[in-house]
């Protein structure tokens, strides 16, 4: 009898923590001279990275221009949806539109994050900045998104076309196998043979504790010119390179060719000597020449002392945008005008000249063929081809 | 004679006051209705955690109930999710026949898997269901063109309930919608649990070869309770898809069947109640938590949850009672 009472006062008082919890969870009304920005990113969990890069690049942003733009205060609203949850990340802009009443929707590391979003961004009226999600679909799910970061084929074909030009005509290719693998692969091989290229060979190789190994040897018996590369940036790519050396590709003569995400700036200088001379293709490297490039470096140095990435220069770009945005409405923030100021917007970013496309809202930006060198010590991805202005050709 | 009668009745009159709905049940559930009123712009939250809470009571009657140990009761979440998921995508927007199909779905696979559970012990149950969600997991990322791999599922638009309410932005609906299966699948549960077969059950999880010298088929009641809690699992997953319109691959992760058994470790395993509470509270102090700092808030969840499980026997629910039993102490000690 008595741990029947026991239990009954228990769930009683469970019932009122449980309303607590969501009284505390009412948030003060907005004040009308600040401008909310919601990101909505990954910042723990295997993705913390993604998420560290965006937010800081944001905040260098606003460490080089001030926090108040048209005599409003820009207030940044940081949730983190633990990793790839849609669940979680259409709940966090639910809430952020509804309880924060934030004035702008922006980050996004992982592609369904963002596209679950989309609904509500439509439904909501809602202006939001994709600061990296790559996937080629996303800005036409939803009237309301504007991208500032890439997407993959945008960054691959031209991959294709260098290889091609550059005299490679028998290319193996490997992938990781999820989403942007298969179209990272997919738009490789679709512009390589159009151009009478041959893929000779495809891997997949698994997301998680991928070995290497047994890949790379096959590729090395099946003996083509080159290799394409797409892996998550992180671990995989230290891992695969070091298999690469390992095996002796090289010295076989194989070349490894890959989209920038395989070279990314955080990675340089732990691949070290292992990655020198390796090719790829991408939107930005921190060791891009122009007075816009060097202000980013600076800003980002402040408030973060590792080298930022292309995902921080998204995060950068993003407050650009919502900069001009909030200038040209002059603090009155609108869905709909909003994005008439985001269509077409051109932006002199730290990777050089970007614009948001009027038609598709996605972004137009020159892709540079970048080679691994040693610079004053560190390793960086330095530039010397451009292919101009760009589009993604998946739309 | 009359001794044993009195006996036999006094049986009877403890497991009627078990079966009766006590006042703390009622006003548990009579504040999540007042939820809905009182927190308009928490609704979207509060019917994911009534969600995981419902996932969470399947949990606990395989778990809390019959002693069947899983990681992978994720497996049945997301079929269930991805059965309403490509239901609405393919043009059967009625969210009741999603729930139902889903349902049924999920509890097909249930009652398959549950074969393989009634051979071996914990440990090789562990890894057979550990083994099944992962294998799911695996086949849902290669089945992009159906499932939408890691990019999700797209286009799931889930039509009006009853052909009257939408689903709105405020989740108003939803959290209606999801309050009332909830309380109906938990009444279910309930009564199911007071009867004879959630005796049989709690007997079995105590001693096996006991309750089968008692006469209880022990592996037909596993098959049953597997399927049962497959499906109310199915349905859980169905919720979230039809609330959140869209289905991502995470509903398979092995994640999702770890962190639910945390929660319910949290709330109190066999309580009926424990999923409900740990789900609501391991997920309003992840919110709360990572708000405060969305960067380093796990390691806080972490100790916390290392004190908890030390210190909390029988998870919040028991905690509680405990602190009730002692106020109970005092006020005795100071009236005598």
């Amino acid at each position: 009898m008595k741990t029947a009472r026991h239990k009954r006062f228990g769930l009683a008082m469970a019932a009122c923590a449980l309303s607590l919890g969501l009284v505390c969870g009412q948030a003060g009304a907005a004040e009308s001279d600040t401008i909310k920005v919601g990101i909505i990113t990954e910042m723990s969990g295997p993705f913390a990275d993604f998420g560290r890069h965006i937010v800081n690049g944001a905040k260098a942003y606003m460490q080089q221009h001030g926090d108040t733009v048209a005599g409003k205060k820009v207030v940044l609203v940081i949730k983190d949806t633990t990793g790839p949850a849609p669940d979680v990340a259409k709940r966090l802009a639910q809430e952020l539109i509804v309880k924060d009443k934030v004035d702008f929707l922006a980050g996004f590391g992982l592609t369904p994050n963002a596209l679950a979003v989309a609904p509500i961004a439509t439904e909501a009226k809602m202006p939001t900045i994709i600061m990296n999600a790559a996937t080629s679909i996303i800005t036409s799910k939803s009237p309301y998104f504007a991208r500032v970061s890439l997407t993959l084929p945008q960054v691959t074909e031209p991959m294709a076309v260098w290889a091609y030009k550059n005299g490679y005509r028998q290319v193996y290719t490997l992938v990781a196998d999820y989403g942007p693998g298969h179209d990272a692969e997919a738009a490789f091989k679709k512009v390589f043979t159009k151009m009478g290229g041959q893929v000779v060979g495809e891997a997949r190789v698994p997301l998680k504790n991928p070995e290497f190994g047994p890949y790379i040897q096959r590729i090395k018996d099946s003996k083509p010119q080159a290799m394409f590369v797409f892996v998550t940036p992180g671990e995989m790519p230290i891992a695969l390179i070091k298999s690469y050396r390992e095996r002796g590709l090289a010295k076989a003569g194989i070349k490894l060719l890959s989209t920038g995400d395989v070279m990314e700036d955080g990675d340089q200088d732990a691949l070290g000597d292992n990655a020198l001379g390796m090719i790829s293709t991408h939107q930005y490297s921190a060791a891009h020449k122009s007075p816009e490039n060097a202000a980013f470096l600076a800003a980002y140095a402040k408030i973060d002392p590792l080298r930022p990435n292309f995902m921080s220069v998204g995060g950068y770009d993003g407050m650009a945008a919502i900069y001009n945005v909030i200038k040209q409405l002059n603090g009155k923030i609108d869905g709909d005008k909003a994005m008439a100021v985001l269509k077409g917007m051109k932006i002199n970013s730290p990777r050089g000249p970007i614009q948001i496309d009027a038609a598709t809202r996605d972004i137009v930006q020159n892709v540079y063929v970048r080679e691994v060198k040693k610079v004053g010590g560190h390793y960086y991805n330095v530039e010397f081809e451009t292919f101009k202005a760009l589009r993604d050709p998946g739309k | 004679m009359s001794e044993k009668l009195s006996r036999a009745s006094n049986h009877l009159t403890f497991l009627r006051t078990l079966e009766r709905w006590k006042p703390a049940e009622i006003v548990f559930w009579v504040a999540l209705v007042a939820v809905q009123f009182v927190f308009p712009t928490s609704l979207v939250f509060a019917s994911q955690i009534l969600i995981t809470g419902l996932f969470a009571l399947s949990l606990d009657m395989l778990l809390g109930y019959a002693g069947i140990v899983t990681l992978g009761h994720a497996a049945f979440f997301g079929i269930g999710a991805y059965t309403a998921g490509l239901l609405a995508a393919h043009g059967w927007q009625d969210p009741l026949l999603g729930l139902v199909v889903a349902g049924a779905a999920a509890g097909i696979a249930g009652y398959l898997s549950s074969f393989l559970l009634s051979r071996g012990g914990d440990l090789t149950r562990l890894m057979i269901t550990l083994g099944i969600g992962l294998l799911l997991f695996e086949v849902a990322n290669s089945a992009a063109s159906i499932t939408g791999g890691v990019d999700g599922l797209q286009g799931v638009a889930v039509g009006k309930l009853l052909g009257l309410f939408a689903f709105d932005l405020y989740g108003k609906t939803a959290y209606a919608y999801v309050l009332v299966v909830s309380f109906l699948l938990f009444a279910f549960v309930r009564s199911m649990m007071h009867s004879p077969y959630g005796l049989a059950l709690r007997s079995m999880r105590e001693n096996q070869v006991r309750a089968l010298a008692v006469g209880i088929p022990i592996n037909a009641v596993l098959t049953n309770i597997y399927t049962l809690a497959a499906v109310i699992a199915g349905i859980a997953g169905a919720l979230l898809t039809q609330t959140t319109q869209f289905v991502g691959i995470d509903v398979l992760s092995f994640q999702r069947s770890a962190d639910l058994l945390v929660m319910l470790i949290i709330g109190g395993t066999a309580t009926l109640y424990g999923g409900f509470v740990g789900a609501a509270a391991f997920m309003m102090v992840q919110d709360r938590l990572s708000n405060l700092n969305p960067q380093y808030w796990q390691f806080f969840l972490g100790v916390l949850l290392i004190v908890m499980t030390l210190y909390l026997r029988g998870g919040l629910l028991g905690g509680l009672g405990r602190l009730a039993a002692l106020c109970k102490r005092r006020r005795d000690k100071e009236r005598s």
